[in-house]
Protein backbone atom coordinates (compact mmCIF):
# COMPACT_ATOMS: atom_id res chain seq x y z
CA UNK A 1 0.00 0.00 0.00
CA UNK A 2 1.07 3.49 -0.87
CA UNK A 3 1.64 6.15 2.03
CA UNK A 4 -1.83 7.85 1.03
CA UNK A 5 -3.52 4.47 0.43
CA UNK A 6 -2.89 3.96 4.07
CA UNK A 7 -4.34 7.55 5.03
CA UNK A 8 -7.24 6.98 3.26
CA UNK A 9 -8.09 3.57 4.31
CA UNK A 10 -7.68 4.47 8.12
CA UNK A 11 -9.24 7.67 8.17
CA UNK A 12 -12.36 6.55 6.05
CA UNK A 13 -12.80 3.33 4.53
CA UNK A 14 -12.05 1.87 8.15
CA UNK A 15 -12.59 4.80 9.75
CA UNK A 16 -12.55 3.71 13.54
CA UNK A 17 -16.07 5.16 14.85
CA UNK A 18 -18.70 4.14 12.80
CA UNK A 19 -17.29 1.13 10.70
CA UNK A 20 -15.61 -0.56 14.24
CA UNK A 21 -17.59 1.08 16.93
CA UNK A 22 -14.08 2.10 18.82
CA UNK A 23 -13.10 4.64 20.87
CA UNK A 24 -16.98 6.03 21.52
CA UNK A 25 -16.74 6.73 24.87
CA UNK A 26 -15.01 10.23 24.45
CA UNK A 27 -16.22 10.38 21.22
CA UNK A 28 -19.96 11.20 23.17
CA UNK A 29 -18.51 13.12 26.11
CA UNK A 30 -16.59 15.85 24.87
CA UNK A 31 -18.70 16.65 21.79
CA UNK A 32 -21.57 19.22 23.45
CA UNK A 33 -18.82 22.18 22.48
CA UNK A 34 -17.09 21.99 18.87
CA UNK A 35 -13.76 23.89 20.45
CA UNK A 36 -13.49 20.69 22.91
CA UNK A 37 -14.09 18.60 20.01
CA UNK A 38 -11.51 20.25 17.99
CA UNK A 39 -8.92 19.67 20.98
CA UNK A 40 -9.59 15.96 21.46
CA UNK A 41 -9.23 15.14 18.38
CA UNK A 42 -5.60 16.89 17.57
CA UNK A 43 -4.78 15.15 21.07
CA UNK A 44 -5.80 11.65 19.95
CA UNK A 45 -4.19 12.75 16.20
CA UNK A 46 -0.85 13.44 18.35
CA UNK A 47 -1.05 10.16 20.94
CA UNK A 48 -2.23 7.99 18.00
CA UNK A 49 1.00 9.43 15.54
CA UNK A 50 3.76 9.27 17.97
CA UNK A 51 2.90 5.86 19.79
CA UNK A 52 2.69 4.89 16.63
CA UNK A 53 5.88 6.07 15.73
CA UNK A 54 7.56 4.71 18.64
CA UNK A 55 5.63 1.39 18.97
CA UNK A 56 6.38 -0.17 15.56
CA UNK A 57 10.64 1.43 16.29
CA UNK A 58 10.62 -1.36 18.69
CA UNK A 59 8.40 -3.65 17.55
CA UNK A 60 11.53 -6.23 16.95
CA UNK A 61 12.48 -5.93 20.79
CA UNK A 62 9.67 -5.99 21.77
CA UNK A 63 8.54 -9.97 23.63
CA UNK A 64 5.61 -10.84 22.71
CA UNK A 65 3.99 -11.72 26.50
CA UNK A 66 4.74 -8.11 27.77
CA UNK A 67 3.76 -6.22 24.35
CA UNK A 68 0.40 -4.92 25.63
CA UNK A 69 2.26 -3.46 28.71
CA UNK A 70 5.21 -1.73 26.96
CA UNK A 71 2.10 -0.73 24.41
CA UNK A 72 0.27 0.95 27.04
CA UNK A 73 3.25 2.72 28.88
CA UNK A 74 4.10 4.30 25.51
CA UNK A 75 0.72 5.50 24.89
CA UNK A 76 0.07 6.69 28.38
CA UNK A 77 3.49 9.07 28.15
CA UNK A 78 2.10 10.91 24.69
CA UNK A 79 -1.05 11.17 26.84
CA UNK A 80 0.79 13.08 29.53
CA UNK A 81 2.38 15.12 27.51
CA UNK A 82 -0.81 16.48 26.11
CA UNK A 83 -2.25 16.81 29.77
CA UNK A 84 0.79 18.89 30.58
CA UNK A 85 0.23 21.03 27.67
CA UNK A 86 -3.23 21.51 28.04
CA UNK A 87 -3.06 22.32 31.75
CA UNK A 88 -0.27 24.77 30.53
CA UNK A 89 -1.41 26.33 27.47
CA UNK A 90 -5.56 26.02 27.76
CA UNK A 91 -6.41 25.37 31.56
CA UNK A 92 -9.71 26.46 30.59
CA UNK A 93 -10.88 23.62 28.21
CA UNK A 94 -8.22 21.25 30.33
CA UNK A 95 -10.48 21.80 32.91
CA UNK A 96 -13.84 21.25 30.54
CA UNK A 97 -12.06 17.85 29.34
CA UNK A 98 -11.36 16.93 32.75
CA UNK A 99 -10.57 13.09 33.17
CA UNK A 100 -11.38 12.39 29.31
CA UNK A 101 -7.65 13.84 28.26
CA UNK A 102 -6.44 10.97 30.49
CA UNK A 103 -8.77 8.62 29.50
CA UNK A 104 -7.01 8.82 25.54
CA UNK A 105 -5.11 6.08 27.05
CA UNK A 106 -7.88 3.29 27.70
CA UNK A 107 -9.45 4.37 24.24
CA UNK A 108 -9.57 1.51 21.96
CA UNK A 109 -8.66 3.09 18.85
CA UNK A 110 -5.04 3.68 20.03
CA UNK A 111 -4.80 -0.02 21.48
CA UNK A 112 -6.56 -0.94 18.35
CA UNK A 113 -4.03 0.77 15.99
CA UNK A 114 -1.06 -0.48 17.70
CA UNK A 115 -1.85 -4.13 17.77
CA UNK A 116 -3.83 -4.15 14.51
CA UNK A 117 -0.97 -1.75 12.37
CA UNK A 118 2.01 -0.73 14.14
CA UNK A 119 3.02 -4.45 15.54
CA UNK A 120 3.58 -5.12 12.47
CA UNK A 121 4.56 -2.12 9.77
CA UNK A 122 7.61 0.44 9.26
CA UNK A 123 7.83 3.12 11.84
CA UNK A 124 6.60 5.77 9.00
CA UNK A 125 3.83 4.09 7.67
CA UNK A 126 2.65 3.45 11.03
CA UNK A 127 2.97 7.10 12.20
CA UNK A 128 0.36 7.80 8.67
CA UNK A 129 -1.91 5.15 9.69
CA UNK A 130 -1.63 6.88 13.17
CA UNK A 131 -2.63 10.69 11.78
CA UNK A 132 -5.26 9.05 9.35
CA UNK A 133 -7.05 6.96 12.41
CA UNK A 134 -7.00 10.33 14.40
CA UNK A 135 -7.87 12.54 11.60
CA UNK A 136 -11.04 9.78 10.89
CA UNK A 137 -11.81 10.20 14.81
CA UNK A 138 -11.63 14.11 14.57
CA UNK A 139 -13.99 14.65 12.03
CA UNK A 140 -16.49 12.79 13.42
CA UNK A 141 -16.18 14.51 16.99
CA UNK A 142 -16.44 17.61 15.28
CA UNK A 143 -19.67 16.62 13.23
CA UNK A 144 -21.09 15.58 16.35
CA UNK A 145 -19.97 18.73 18.26
CA UNK A 146 -20.92 20.53 14.84
CA UNK A 147 -25.05 19.20 15.48
CA UNK A 148 -25.01 19.50 19.48
CA UNK A 149 -23.29 22.86 19.34
CA UNK A 150 -25.30 24.21 17.01
CA UNK A 151 -29.07 23.20 18.48
CA UNK A 152 -27.55 23.29 22.08
CA UNK A 153 -26.74 26.47 22.07
CA UNK A 154 -26.87 27.77 19.09
CA UNK A 155 -23.34 28.79 18.28
CA UNK A 156 -20.60 27.33 16.34
CA UNK A 157 -16.96 27.54 17.91
CA UNK A 158 -18.90 29.94 20.47
CA UNK A 159 -19.72 32.08 17.82
CA UNK A 160 -23.67 33.25 17.76
CA UNK A 161 -24.78 31.37 14.62
CA UNK A 162 -28.30 31.67 15.62
CA UNK A 163 -30.09 34.63 16.49
CA UNK A 164 -32.00 35.68 19.99
CA UNK A 165 -35.03 34.23 18.11
CA UNK A 166 -33.63 30.26 17.95
CA UNK A 167 -34.51 28.78 21.83
CA UNK A 168 -31.94 26.40 22.51
CA UNK A 169 -32.65 22.66 22.56
CA UNK A 170 -31.44 21.61 26.05
CA UNK A 171 -31.83 17.92 25.26
CA UNK A 172 -29.03 18.63 23.27
CA UNK A 173 -26.14 19.41 25.76
CA UNK A 174 -26.99 16.71 27.81
CA UNK A 175 -26.04 13.15 27.66
CA UNK A 176 -29.00 11.43 25.49
CA UNK A 177 -28.69 13.26 22.17
CA UNK A 178 -24.99 12.03 22.15
CA UNK A 179 -26.44 8.34 22.24
CA UNK A 180 -29.52 9.32 19.62
CA UNK A 181 -26.88 11.44 17.21
CA UNK A 182 -24.01 8.57 16.58
CA UNK A 183 -27.04 6.21 16.17
CA UNK A 184 -28.00 8.02 13.51
CA UNK A 185 -24.94 8.55 11.72
CA UNK A 186 -23.71 4.80 11.85
CA UNK A 187 -26.98 4.56 10.30
CA UNK A 188 -26.73 6.90 7.68
CA UNK A 189 -23.36 5.15 6.97
CA UNK A 190 -24.44 2.21 7.15
CA UNK A 191 -27.08 2.22 4.83
CA UNK A 192 -24.63 3.72 2.33
CA UNK A 193 -22.05 0.84 2.94
CA UNK A 194 -25.38 -1.67 2.00
CA UNK A 195 -26.12 0.25 -0.83
CA UNK A 196 -22.66 0.37 -2.67
CA UNK A 197 -22.14 -3.57 -1.91
CA UNK A 198 -25.53 -3.53 -3.42
CA UNK B 1 -15.65 18.08 49.13
CA UNK B 2 -18.04 17.83 51.80
CA UNK B 3 -20.86 15.09 50.76
CA UNK B 4 -21.45 12.16 52.53
CA UNK B 5 -20.21 8.88 51.27
CA UNK B 6 -24.09 7.86 51.33
CA UNK B 7 -25.24 10.25 49.19
CA UNK B 8 -22.62 10.06 46.85
CA UNK B 9 -23.00 5.84 46.75
CA UNK B 10 -26.58 6.53 45.41
CA UNK B 11 -26.02 9.74 43.65
CA UNK B 12 -22.97 7.16 41.35
CA UNK B 13 -25.97 4.59 41.01
CA UNK B 14 -28.49 7.03 39.25
CA UNK B 15 -27.90 10.83 38.99
CA UNK B 16 -24.54 10.14 37.65
CA UNK B 17 -24.20 7.14 35.94
CA UNK B 18 -21.00 5.90 34.67
CA UNK B 19 -22.13 4.98 31.19
CA UNK B 20 -25.42 7.24 30.46
CA UNK B 21 -24.37 10.67 31.91
CA UNK B 22 -20.24 10.00 32.08
CA UNK B 23 -20.18 7.53 28.75
CA UNK B 24 -17.36 5.46 30.74
CA UNK B 25 -17.09 1.89 29.78
CA UNK B 26 -19.24 1.64 26.44
CA UNK B 27 -16.59 -0.54 24.40
CA UNK B 28 -17.44 -3.80 26.77
CA UNK B 29 -20.88 -2.24 27.31
CA UNK B 30 -21.90 -3.09 23.56
CA UNK B 31 -19.93 -6.05 23.12
CA UNK B 32 -20.88 -8.32 25.50
CA UNK B 33 -24.51 -7.09 26.18
CA UNK B 34 -25.60 -9.89 23.47
CA UNK B 35 -26.57 -12.24 26.58
CA UNK B 36 -27.97 -11.53 30.05
CA UNK B 37 -25.98 -14.14 32.00
CA UNK B 38 -22.28 -12.78 30.33
CA UNK B 39 -23.42 -9.21 31.25
CA UNK B 40 -24.65 -9.86 34.97
CA UNK B 41 -20.78 -11.79 35.15
CA UNK B 42 -18.92 -8.84 33.53
CA UNK B 43 -20.59 -6.05 35.51
CA UNK B 44 -20.40 -8.19 39.14
CA UNK B 45 -16.77 -8.21 38.58
CA UNK B 46 -16.76 -4.48 37.15
CA UNK B 47 -18.18 -3.70 41.04
CA UNK B 48 -15.13 -5.58 42.54
CA UNK B 49 -12.52 -4.36 40.12
CA UNK B 50 -13.78 -0.74 40.09
CA UNK B 51 -14.32 -0.76 44.43
CA UNK B 52 -10.99 -2.15 45.19
CA UNK B 53 -8.99 0.07 42.45
CA UNK B 54 -10.57 2.89 43.64
CA UNK B 55 -9.28 2.84 46.80
CA UNK B 56 -6.04 1.29 46.34
CA UNK B 57 -5.73 4.17 43.44
CA UNK B 58 -6.54 6.81 46.54
CA UNK B 59 -4.38 5.62 48.05
CA UNK B 60 -1.19 5.51 45.90
CA UNK B 61 -2.14 9.03 44.37
CA UNK B 62 -2.29 10.52 48.37
CA UNK B 63 0.10 8.65 50.03
CA UNK B 64 2.86 7.75 47.18
CA UNK B 65 2.32 10.55 44.26
CA UNK B 66 1.48 13.92 46.44
CA UNK B 67 4.46 13.28 49.09
CA UNK B 68 6.86 12.53 46.37
CA UNK B 69 5.58 14.96 44.03
CA UNK B 70 5.63 13.37 41.04
CA UNK B 71 1.44 14.08 40.41
CA UNK B 72 2.08 14.12 36.77
CA UNK B 73 2.95 10.70 36.50
CA UNK B 74 -0.94 9.15 37.89
CA UNK B 75 -1.67 7.37 34.35
CA UNK B 76 0.99 5.46 34.22
CA UNK B 77 0.74 4.66 37.60
CA UNK B 78 -3.22 4.35 37.90
CA UNK B 79 -3.10 2.12 35.02
CA UNK B 80 0.01 -0.02 36.00
CA UNK B 81 -2.23 -0.08 39.60
CA UNK B 82 -5.38 -1.58 37.80
CA UNK B 83 -3.88 -3.76 35.37
CA UNK B 84 -1.57 -5.55 38.16
CA UNK B 85 -4.77 -5.84 40.22
CA UNK B 86 -6.23 -7.67 37.55
CA UNK B 87 -3.63 -10.04 36.84
CA UNK B 88 -3.53 -10.86 40.40
CA UNK B 89 -7.33 -11.49 40.78
CA UNK B 90 -7.20 -13.78 38.26
CA UNK B 91 -4.45 -15.58 39.68
CA UNK B 92 -6.27 -15.95 43.39
CA UNK B 93 -10.22 -16.94 41.13
CA UNK B 94 -7.97 -19.60 39.09
CA UNK B 95 -6.44 -21.10 42.53
CA UNK B 96 -9.08 -20.60 44.88
CA UNK B 97 -11.96 -20.63 42.95
CA UNK B 98 -12.03 -22.80 40.14
CA UNK B 99 -15.91 -22.82 39.22
CA UNK B 100 -15.97 -18.81 39.71
CA UNK B 101 -12.80 -18.63 37.43
CA UNK B 102 -14.86 -20.82 34.59
CA UNK B 103 -17.89 -17.56 34.54
CA UNK B 104 -15.78 -14.71 35.53
CA UNK B 105 -12.27 -15.14 34.35
CA UNK B 106 -12.89 -14.71 30.55
CA UNK B 107 -14.13 -11.19 31.44
CA UNK B 108 -11.32 -9.89 33.78
CA UNK B 109 -8.86 -9.33 30.90
CA UNK B 110 -11.67 -7.39 29.51
CA UNK B 111 -11.83 -5.32 32.59
CA UNK B 112 -8.26 -3.84 32.13
CA UNK B 113 -9.15 -1.80 29.38
CA UNK B 114 -12.73 -0.90 30.42
CA UNK B 115 -12.62 2.80 30.84
CA UNK B 116 -14.97 3.20 33.82
CA UNK B 117 -12.38 1.92 36.03
CA UNK B 118 -9.54 3.75 34.74
CA UNK B 119 -12.39 6.99 34.49
CA UNK B 120 -13.58 6.25 38.15
CA UNK B 121 -9.82 6.79 39.49
CA UNK B 122 -9.31 9.96 37.56
CA UNK B 123 -12.41 11.25 39.06
CA UNK B 124 -11.58 11.00 42.04
CA UNK B 125 -8.19 12.79 42.37
CA UNK B 126 -10.32 15.81 40.06
CA UNK B 127 -13.22 15.80 42.38
CA UNK B 128 -11.00 15.31 45.64
CA UNK B 129 -12.66 12.90 47.24
CA UNK B 130 -11.92 11.02 50.31
CA UNK B 131 -11.30 7.96 50.94
CA UNK B 132 -14.65 6.87 51.97
CA UNK B 133 -16.24 8.99 49.70
CA UNK B 134 -13.89 7.28 46.94
CA UNK B 135 -14.55 3.40 47.33
CA UNK B 136 -18.70 4.49 47.45
CA UNK B 137 -18.16 6.34 44.63
CA UNK B 138 -16.44 3.06 43.03
CA UNK B 139 -18.91 0.99 44.34
CA UNK B 140 -21.99 3.00 43.29
CA UNK B 141 -20.03 3.75 39.94
CA UNK B 142 -20.08 -0.28 39.40
CA UNK B 143 -23.14 -0.98 40.72
CA UNK B 144 -24.78 1.69 38.06
CA UNK B 145 -22.65 0.35 34.71
CA UNK B 146 -23.93 -3.44 36.08
CA UNK B 147 -27.70 -1.88 36.16
CA UNK B 148 -27.03 -0.04 32.53
CA UNK B 149 -25.45 -3.29 31.29
CA UNK B 150 -28.34 -5.65 32.41
CA UNK B 151 -31.22 -3.49 31.30
CA UNK B 152 -29.52 -3.38 27.36
CA UNK B 153 -28.79 -6.90 27.28
CA UNK B 154 -32.99 -7.74 28.38
CA UNK B 155 -34.10 -5.39 25.99
CA UNK B 156 -31.56 -6.71 22.99
CA UNK B 157 -32.89 -9.99 23.98
CA UNK B 158 -36.75 -8.79 23.49
CA UNK B 159 -35.44 -7.38 20.02
CA UNK B 160 -33.78 -10.64 18.86
CA UNK B 161 -37.07 -11.72 17.22
CA UNK B 162 -38.41 -8.52 15.96
CA UNK B 163 -37.47 -6.37 12.77
CA UNK B 164 -35.17 -3.85 12.82
CA UNK B 165 -34.01 -1.58 9.58
CA UNK B 166 -31.20 -3.16 8.33
CA UNK B 167 -28.42 -0.36 8.85
CA UNK B 168 -29.79 0.08 12.34
CA UNK B 169 -28.89 -3.21 13.74
CA UNK B 170 -26.33 -4.39 16.16
CA UNK B 171 -24.88 -0.86 17.52
CA UNK B 172 -27.00 1.55 16.00
CA UNK B 173 -30.23 0.00 17.71
CA UNK B 174 -27.91 -0.68 21.08
CA UNK B 175 -26.90 3.12 20.80
CA UNK B 176 -30.92 4.31 20.51
CA UNK B 177 -31.69 2.26 23.21
CA UNK B 178 -28.77 3.47 25.38
CA UNK B 179 -30.00 7.08 24.41
CA UNK B 180 -33.57 6.84 25.73
CA UNK B 181 -32.28 5.00 28.93
CA UNK B 182 -30.61 8.00 29.40
CA UNK B 183 -33.19 10.29 28.85
CA UNK B 184 -35.03 8.13 31.60
CA UNK B 185 -32.17 8.80 33.90
CA UNK B 186 -32.00 12.52 33.08
CA UNK B 187 -35.19 12.02 35.44
CA UNK B 188 -33.00 11.54 38.53
CA UNK B 189 -30.41 14.66 37.79
CA UNK B 190 -32.64 16.86 40.01
CA UNK B 191 -32.03 14.85 42.85
CA UNK B 192 -28.54 15.65 44.13
CA UNK B 193 -25.25 17.32 42.27
CA UNK B 194 -21.72 15.88 42.80
CA UNK B 195 -19.87 17.67 40.30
Amino acid sequence: MTKKQIFITSAFTENSVWRQILGICSALAVTNLMMNSLIMGLGVTFSLALSGFTISLIRNWTPRSVRMMVQTLIIAAYVIIVDIFLKANMPDISKQLGPYVGLIITNCILMGRAEAFASQNTPLDSMIDGIGAGVGYSLVLLLIGFIRELFGFGSIFGIKVLGAWWTPWSIMVMAPSAFFILAMLIWIINIKYYKSKG
Amino acid sequence: MDISAFVLFWAAIFTSNILLTNFLGMCSYLSVSREVESSFGLGVAVIFVLTVTAGLNWLVYHLILVPYNIVYLQYIVFIIVIAAFVQFLELVIERYAPALYYTLGIFLPLITVNCAIFGVSLFLVIRNYSFLQSISFGAGSGIGWLLAILMLAAIRRKLKEKLVPQGLQGVGISLIITGIMALAFVGFSGIVQIQ
